[in-house]
């Protein structure tokens, strides 16, 4: 997977975009839980989705850090570039 | 701003479920009078929330044997085993577990929860993975986090999922340590551990199955879903509990691993817990000598399970995915499901309410566990209860004409 960090970001304010099921504005600094109203389930199905995509497992301890879409972008794009390293 | 500020949120949930005598958190028996049977809010109740699968809690033996204890060794321990020694009870116990598993090691833990926080958190360290379940009980994620293992899920029941996250990981050196349960204690489906056993010897992996909810319940001598599924062989480690059918209150772990007896004095939470006090250690090991010596207690449980979970099945509850003696009915909303579990307790019939984020669906959960020891018309009549409350609140459609179970009721 060659996904350069602009590529992710689209991709994955895409899947939230998808997973709110209503427009909403996503920006980098977007809180996924508190903003997008996203239940734990959800976060979890969106998480494996993108998981799935990028070939890439995020562990737990990331996954806890994560809070805006910017942590998850970057996140998704170290867990990639780890991948190809 | 008090140190509790953080938990205003939680604070307000749980108020809302309503004051004392109605508020599923805060339920209390006056009396328990066998076991299946309790006094709540001064009302002869059936039990049906209480995980006490083998009905073991009132066995004359197993009080008898307790009580002996206690008066010979008298009511606790006062400190750990690693500390202050163990009782030959301890050791016999873990003697009798290891071997009804046909397994060369056994260690026993204050509760079930513990031994998942130790067996987790010792044998995952620095550098190895913990492969879960997303489904897996509060005390495997704890266990993992209390760890120093990197902490991977995969997918409910997904052995194609677990395969994937273990490809990704096959240039990481290290063990890995896949987890999964025998009986989910939510919904009450089992793991799909053959093929979680064949991704396991593919991916040369370990595997622990936490048999909790399945010891005494699966399997043709009570060892779980590792030997119905017939993969005793490919499971590196088996957890269990005495807090189910047992009857009283603990854990423990068996495997054949060389060099098992280390995990003595690596394991934090058993090096450092006051061990079970004698009266425990002893009910539990007649309650284990009933389960290996009683197999119709299996049978009378499996048919209590199937007549529960198809009558609820057929009035048009939204039950788990197979029968088990866990049935949940799945609720659309906390607000019914509070009601739901009050007009049930009222109606002298006591389940346990599960809620999100608690739920692995995210909806609320009238769950209720089924025992050996509840008679066919202790389930008749809990299901009439559900029938004519769930009409009653529109979780079931009202039919034309009344049924007859809804008149039972």
């Amino acid at each position: 997977m060659t996904s350069s960090t602009n590529d992710i970001r689209v991709h994955v304010t895409g899947a939230l975009q998808a997973a709110v099921l209503r427009p909403a504005e996503i920006e980098g600094r977007t809180r996924i839980v508190q903003d997008l109203g996203l239940d734990s389930l959800a976060v979890m199905n969106l998480m494996m989705a993108l998981e799935d995509h990028y070939d890439v497992s995020i562990p737990l301890d990331r996954v806890a850090e994560i809070v805006t879409v910017d942590d998850l972008v970057r996140a998704v794009t170290q867990l990639t570039q780890n991948e190809r390293a | 701003m008090s140190i509790l500020s953080k938990f205003e949120h939680l604070a307000q949930t749980y108020d809302r479920l309503g004051p004392v005598d109605s508020n599923p958190l805060k339920v209390t028996f006056d009396r328990i009078l066998s076991s299946t049977e309790g006094l709540v809010n001064g009302r002869q109740t059936i039990l049906f929330g209480t995980n006490n699968y083998l009905g073991l809690t009132f066995d004359e033996g197993c009080i008898e044997q307790s009580v002996k204890a206690v008066r010979s060794f008298g009511t606790g321990t006062t400190g750990s085993r690693v500390a202050n020694g163990s009782y030959s009870g301890h050791r016999d116990l873990e003697l009798s577990l290891a071997d009804f598993y046909g397994r060369r090691h056994g260690m026993v833990f204050s509760t079930g929860y513990q031994a998942n926080l130790s067996m987790l958190s010792t044998l995952a360290g620095h550098g190895d993975h913990l492969i879960l379940d997303s489904d897996s009980h509060a005390s495997i994620y704890d266990g993992a986090r209390l760890g120093h293992a990197e902490v991977i899920r995969f997918r409910h029941n997904d052995a194609d999922d677990l395969h994937k996250r273990l490809r990704r990981l096959k240039d990481h050196p290290g063990s890995k340590l896949i987890v999964v349960e025998g009986i989910y204690s939510m919904l009450g489906d089992s793991a799909p551990l053959v093929e979680i056993a064949q991704v396991k010897r593919e991916m040369d992996a370990y595997l622990l199955v936490d048999e909790a909810h399945s010891m005494g319940v699966l399997g043709k001598t009570g060892r779980g879903l590792s030997e119905s599924a017939g993969v005793e062989a490919d499971v590196d480690f088996i957890v269990g509990t005495f807090s189910k059918s047992l009857g009283s209150v603990g854990g423990f772990c068996v495997s054949d691993i060389e060099g098992f007896e280390v995990l003595r004095v690596a394991c934090r939470p058993y090096m450092f817990t006051a061990s079970l006090p004698p009266g425990v250690i002893a009910s539990t090991q007649e309650a284990l000598r009933r389960l290996i010596q009683d197999g119709g207690l299996r049978v009378r449980l499996r048919d209590n399970a199937e007549r529960l979970y198809h009558g609820l099945s057929r009035l048009g509850f939204h039950v788990g995915p197979q029968a088990s003696p866990i049935v949940s009915v799945t609720v659309d909303d906390n607000e019914t499901a509070v009601r739901f579990w009050n007009l049930l307790l009222q109606g002298g019939l006591y389940v346990n309410l599960a809620l999100p984020p608690a739920t692995p669906t995210n909806k609320p959960l009238l769950r209720a566990s089924i025992s050996a020891a509840h008679t066919p018309r202790q389930i008749d009549t809990a299901l009439a209860l559900f029938a004519d409350i769930g009409q009653r609140l529109g979780v079931l459609p009202v039919p034309a004409e009344k049924s007859p179970v809804a008149m039972v009721a």
